[in-house]
């Protein structure tokens, strides 16, 4: 009764989010004496994904999964559940993934449980915690039924090594055609993605104007780091809606996330609350956040972030 | 007048009819949940098994309003009827009541406890298969339980075409260009209707949504609610128990960006 693990690749490379997912599998698949199979669009060659935890690897190799669709993905990840006889499908928390699990859900008569943040708590049932009400509690919840679709939260697990080669099987899929059509995708390509980023720097009302965001851009640069915002002004038109995180924007799952400027309001806290370290840099003492912060520099913006820049660049001259 | 012109048009030339017999005026259903308020309190029952609503205000879920104007939206730019569904027990009705005072026509009440996200998509798709809607928008997620299943499980279930996290939405004849967010940027899509999306902010902006004002909350009253009872699917989940989050240690202020740089090198090790 594998678990089979929908491990996702952008042009060939199997990033954090697939290597973690695989290695949570693998954890899970040590307390239920079962193994791991990897199922992929794109050639695995390169990968050995065996190295995070898989046993195996299933090359779902078709020219229509190429392109992602979400029906399509779903009926192929339907198939090699059935063809494997996997008890449990995992996905990730990208935008494609969250995308085609309840269609799996479906297709296989399967409950579907997203954000979980850690191994099952139990077996008989299969009980796993799971973020809810946004990040402000944990809900520990069993399934029922004989196959289960899981969605693991980013960086939730992390990514785990083990000294395995995993075998590579390519599987015969019959897809029908899709009336579902892409006519254009536009990504930010030399940017860092929030869905990705392990460092977040984040901007709020602090910082007085649209002007004044060259110094939070060039942070980020300067950190490899995906730039955010809060509510009120993303609502302004200072800084697009996909900066927008919160409880009604973007969760963010970041290691480090740094707040300039911003009070830190519930519904900010609970979208980025899942994040590791949290900084805080605001000139009042009394905002909020400095409570819900694991560090914090009571200044002005317009002081610290030029300084912090300057300082980091500094260190990266002298590690050159 | 609306109808006559749309019979006798129908009749004149019968490929304005589709294959499903659809009438000419699109039929919308907008699927509201009704949660615990942005800035609510969470906490729970002694034995940590229940939510604890005490003084806890319920609302519309966010993710549905963006949905529920671009409904008003299509209805007055193009001609549809816009419903409300939302499953639960009496103590939604007066978020129903919100949505009929915002503009929808109908609202209607699946009696079931809305329990697990398979179990409300299950409640759901009898409405929309026997109210043969063109267009089902669901918010993309709930604030509550975070599950982000139901839109994609109702569309499976009543096999229509389904897009996620929406934030442009178009309805052109028989089929729709929906845009939707991916991670880093945005995708175009063209889908066939009937549809279902997953919406969120994007459909319309946060100073589009529609309030209700005095002459829409007296016309709520009189609006039909139809309360239908639940499919009987039973939920494939269970919440066992709930724990709020450890209390958190106190920050640790630095003065300046050196000590700051400090301690997240050598302390937290995230640079």
């Amino acid at each position: 009764m594998p678990i089979l693990v929908y491990a996702e690749s952008d042009q060939g490379a199997f990033k954090k989010g697939a290597q973690e997912l695989i290695s949570f599998a693998r954890g899970i698949a040590e307390k239920m004496n079962t193994e791991v199979i990897a199922a992929v669009t794109e050639d695995p060659a390169q990968a050995n994904l065996g190295q995070y935890g898989a046993h195996r690897v299933l090359y779902c190799n078709h020219p229509a999964l190429k392109e992602f669709n979400a029906e399509l993905t779903a009926n192929a990840l339907a198939q090699a559940a059935r063809e494997t006889g996997a008890t449990l499908v995992l996905v990730s928390s990208s935008a494609d993934s969250r995308y085609l699990a309840p269609l799996l859900a479906i297709e296989l008569d399967a409950p579907y449980l997203p954000n979980i943040t850690g191994l099952p708590t139990s077996i008989e049932p299969l009980t796993f915690p799971h973020n809810v009400f946004t990040n402000k509690a944990t809900a520990f919840t069993a399934l029922q039924g004989s196959i289960g679709v899981l969605g693991l939260s980013k960086n939730a697990f992390g990514v785990q090594q083990h000294p395995d080669d995993a075998s590579v099987s390519n599987t015969d899929l019959d897809l029908p055609g899709s009336s579902w059509e892409i006519k254009s995708t536009e990504k930010a390509n030399n940017k860092v993605m929030i869905a990705d980023a392990e460092v977040v720097v984040s901007a709020g009302r602090g910082l007085k104007g649209p002007e004044n965001w060259g110094m939070i851009e060039e942070l980020a640069e300067v950190m490899g780091a995906a730039t955010a915002c809060s509510k009120p002004v993303s609502d302004l038109g200072w800084r697009p809606h996909s900066e927008h995180v919160g409880q009604t924007g973007k969760p963010v799952a970041a290691a480090l996330y740094i707040a300039v400027g911003i009070s830190g309001a519930i519904q900010h806290l609970a979208g980025i609350n899942s994040s590791k370290v949290k900084v805080v840099i605001n000139t009042d003492p009394e905002a909020p956040f400095f409570k819900a912060a694991d560090y914090g520099i009571v200044g002005d913006a317009f002081e610290v972030v030029p300084d912090l820049i300057q300082k980091l660049k500094d260190l990266k001259a002298q590690n050159a | 007048m609306h109808s006559k012109i749309s019979r006798i048009v129908v009749s004149l030339f019968p490929q304005f009819n589709d294959t499903k017999n659809r009438p000419l005026t699109m039929k919308i259903l907008v699927c509201i949940s009704h949660v615990p308020d942005t800035t609510s309190k969470i906490n729970f029952n002694a034995d940590n098994t229940q939510f604890d609503t005490n003084g806890v205000q319920f609302v519309i879920n966010p993710n549905d309003e963006f949905g529920l104007t671009r409904a008003l939206w299509l209805k007055e730019k193009q001609g549809a009827a816009v419903h409300v569904v939302s499953v639960g027990g009496p103590e939604t009705e007066p978020t129903l009541r919100k949505a009929l005072a915002i503009g929808a026509d109908e609202a209607i009440r699946v009696d079931q406890p809305a329990t697990d996200g398979y179990s409300v998509a299950q409640a759901l798709a009898p409405v929309v298969n026997e109210g043969q809607y063109d267009l089902v928008i669901a918010g993309r997620e709930s604030i509550d339980y975070n599950g982000g299943m139901v839109p994609g499980m109702l569309a499976k279930l009543c096999g229509y075409a389904f897009v996620n996290t929406c934030i442009g939405l178009e309805i052109e004849g028989q089929s729709a260009t929906a845009v939707r967010e991916i991670d880093g940027g945005k995708q175009t899509l063209k889908m066939p209707l009937p549809l279902v999306i997953g919406g969120q902010k994007g459909l319309v902006e946060e100073s589009d949504l529609r309030i209700p004002n005095m002459r829409g909350i007296m016309q709520a009253r009189t609006k039909p609610l139809h309360v239908k009872s639940g499919a009987g699917a039973s939920p494939k989940s269970e919440v066992q128990s709930f724990q709020k989050p450890a209390p958190k240690e106190a920050v640790t202020l630095v003065e300046n960006a050196e000590q700051l740089i400090s301690l997240l090198h050598n302390e937290a090790k995230v640079i």
